[in-house]
């Protein structure tokens, strides 16, 4: 992963801006203009606390809604001027895996139905082969064929993510959104589905969007990350990087905030919070949106909005006190 | 040795289904003590909740049902008491913060209302002082302005400041012990720390025990004294938070601590993940409930519940291997620092911890 630069860029997105009308003269701007790129292979993890337009990115960039600005560029071309034809093959080539596996999977229909229906529709297998294929891909996520008939209601939430994963895998895709794959499952589950997600790239050569808010998790799985805060990038680095030399104050905040497994460590540590909460991002004011809370703020943070430059090579930060 | 306020014996808790008895807490013992802060740990469905709702009766009765023993609470046994005297307890004596704030509370309630309600049919406090100390109470737990937001409705606050409320209304009448069950799981990271910073002020100023429960191993770090570690209804191990984190004398809470992805763990670095599933508690296993998944399990796990075992004075263990016919198993070191960061911080830390 030493070298970003000179790798494919598989997935840019430019501008782009996801706004959602809520009454006559409100609207929120759950992102607001951001820009970054995904190389092919690599996993971008994407954090930040809830509303801050993390998943909504990643919806966005899938076609699940129309920006309001901006662009989304998959292997050079724009995913939202796409051909009929193009955009059959990018739904193949992208895809999701959500984040509640109770509400994610058609309650009505068998695992067999639910991982096949892709390779049904992108013609992908004769239907005499279609079970064997549906078995390869359940056992590659730990389940067996005695599970194809079942329905969703008869497995556990750790069960369920697997046939999520299944189904995205099913249709061969380069580039899956994993938006929070684990946060609904219980502690000892999640080390069995995030090792299933890093096997799976290694075998087949998947780039990620893994958006998350724990953060641990976050930079065991990805190589670099982007830290949104209300609808706008803050800060985006190596994984290493980033952790090691946070330079947002928004991004040493969500660091030091970290519950810690280890108690002797946690006495040891010194710890920034902040007080206040996230502001609202309805008819946001175009000035630093941390502004409210962070403690470095002065008279040019309140009235402009800092541009995301780079400080040091492939280290992005948006903020005026850097 | 402290003073012990609260004592759990060999309680028993389950519930009526269609699909047959649910154990969800099957035989228990515990003790709270003045002052500590007492956590529980374990998944989903492990009894936690359950345990600690059977001490203020929160369950629903029926379908839940207690199959046997006692919660002592100053010499009173909780689990024989009517409801005229569970009233003077609930909120009072022993006061409860729920998971969900933005369900818990009333919405058809100003917030302020519902500080109060404690106050309601007690002749000693009058209505300008139950005022008072509602204002005070929603100060305390750092809210700006309590004016404006004691005449406020739950849906005009934020998640996190709907948990401060829910705080408050369980400091209000000054109980000597807290439950907080899972307060800040549905808050984000940075409410979660101002939240949890606000509980243990409160602990050390008034003294007051608090029992939290939580799945979460980093919550349990920063917070706790003392610490249960609950699977498949059952206590697995208990003791000192140290204890637990560096002397760790049963396999699930090894298993637990290992399978979190930590800041330290290197991303070439497979997880340890504890295979299989937590037991069924319709039929729970005859012998340990970990013996299923447990890598180290003798044939002797699946028919036998282990005793609780003593480890050290404070630091007990339900486990076989702690059996002196036992082969001599040692459970890997899960603690990092203990040993690393002692002698000689390594210097990305000493790093990190200068900048934040």
């Amino acid at each position: 992963m030493s070298n970003q630069t000179n790798r494919e860029v598989l997935l840019e997105v430019n501008d782009l801006s996801q706004y959602f009308r809520i009454s006559r003269d409100k609207v929120l701007k759950a992102v607001d203009h951001i820009n970054f790129k995904i190389h092919r292979g690599e996993t971008v993890g994407l954090v930040g606390e809830s509303g801050c337009g993390k998943s909504t990115t990643g919806r966005t960039i899938l076609k699940l809604y129309t920006p309001n600005t901006g662009n989304v560029y998959y292997g050079g071309k724009d995913v939202f001027t796409f051909t009929p034809e193009e955009d059959m093959q990018y739904r193949k080539r992208a895809q999701m895996i959500f984040q509640n596996p109770h509400s994610s999977l058609n309650p009505r229909m068998t695992v067999k139905d639910i991982v096949g229906a892709g390779m049904r529709i992108h013609d992908l297998a004769k239907s005499s082969e279609l079970d064997d294929r549906i078995e390869v891909l359940l056992r590659k996520v730990g389940l067996n064929k005695d599970h194809m008939s079942r329905f969703p209601h008869e497995f556990s939430g750790g069960q369920k993510q697997r046939i999520g994963i299944a189904r995205a895998l099913s249709v061969d895709p380069e580039f899956i959104v994993c938006d929070e794959p684990i946060s609904a499952l219980d502690v000892s589950i999640q080390a069995q589905v995030l090792n299933m997600l890093k096997k799976s790239q290694q075998d087949l050569g998947l780039t990620y969007l893994f958006i998350a808010h724990d953060l641990s998790v976050v930079k065991y799985i990805s190589d670099r990350v982007i830290v949104m805060y209300l609808g706008t990038i803050v800060e985006e680095a190596v994984s290493e990087e980033l952790y090691r030399n946070p330079l947002h104050p928004y991004t040493q905040v969500l660091l030091s905030s970290i519950p810690i497994a280890d108690p002797e460590l946690v006495r040891r540590k010194k710890r920034r919070v902040v007080t206040g909460e996230v502001a609202s991002p309805i008819n946001p004011p175009a000035i630093c949106r941390f502004v409210s809370r962070c403690p470095l703020a002065d008279q040019v943070c309140r009235e402009q909005m800092p541009p995301l430059r780079e400080v040091a090579p492939g280290h992005n930060v948006a903020c005026f006190k850097v | 040795m402290p003073e012990v306020i609260l004592e759990v014996k060999n309680l028993e808790f389950s519930f009526r289904t269609y699909g047959g008895v649910v154990k969800a807490v099957r035989d228990i013992s515990f003790e709270v003590r003045k002052g500590e802060l007492l956590g529980i740990v374990g998944e989903s469905g492990c009894g936690k909740s359950v345990s600690v709702q059977c001490i203020l009766r929160l369950n629903p009765e029926p379908p839940g049902f207690f199959e046997g023993g006692e919660i002592l609470y100053e010499g009173k046994d909780i689990v024989k008491m009517s409801n005229r005297e569970l009233r003077k307890i609930r909120g009072v004596e022993i006061g409860f913060i729920f998971q969900d704030p933005m369900t818990s509370l009333n919405p058809t309630m100003r917030v302020g209302k519902q500080i109060e309600e404690i106050f309601v049919g007690r002749k000693e406090v009058s209505r300008a002082e139950a005022k008072e100390r509602a204002l005070e109470i929603l100060k305390l737990v750092g809210i700006n302005e309590p004016e404006r937001r004691y005449r406020q409705y739950p849906h005009e606050l934020s998640g996190g400041m709907k948990q401060r409320v829910m705080i408050a209304i369980a400091l209000v009448g000054q109980p000597g012990i807290i439950i907080a069950d899972e307060p800040t799981t549905s808050l984000d990271v940075t409410i979660e720390a101002q939240i949890l910073d606000i509980l243990k002020e409160l602990q050390e100023k008034f003294m007051t025990s608090i029992i939290l429960i939580t799945h979460d191993l980093g919550v349990v770090a920063k917070m706790c004294d003392r610490v249960l570690v609950m699977y498949g209804g059952k206590i697995v191990e208990e003791g000192p938070v140290n204890a637990i984190f560096y002397e760790t004398a049963h396999p699930y809470t090894s298993g637990l601590i290992q399978s979190i992805a930590t800041l330290d763990t290197s991303r070439d670095e497979e997880l340890v993940p504890i295979e299989g599933t937590p037991p069924d508690l319709f039929s729970p296993p005859a012998g340990c409930p970990f013996a299923a998944r447990c890598e180290y399990a003798m044939e002797i796990c699946g028919m036998m519940m282990p005793d609780r075992t003593q480890v050290t004075p404070e630091h007990y263990s339900a486990c076989w291997l702690l059996h002196e016919y036992a082969p001599d198993v040692k459970l890997p070191a899960v603690a990092r620092t203990m040993e690393t960061d002692e002698e000689a911080p390594s210097p990305e830390q000493v790093e990190m911890e200068e900048r934040i």
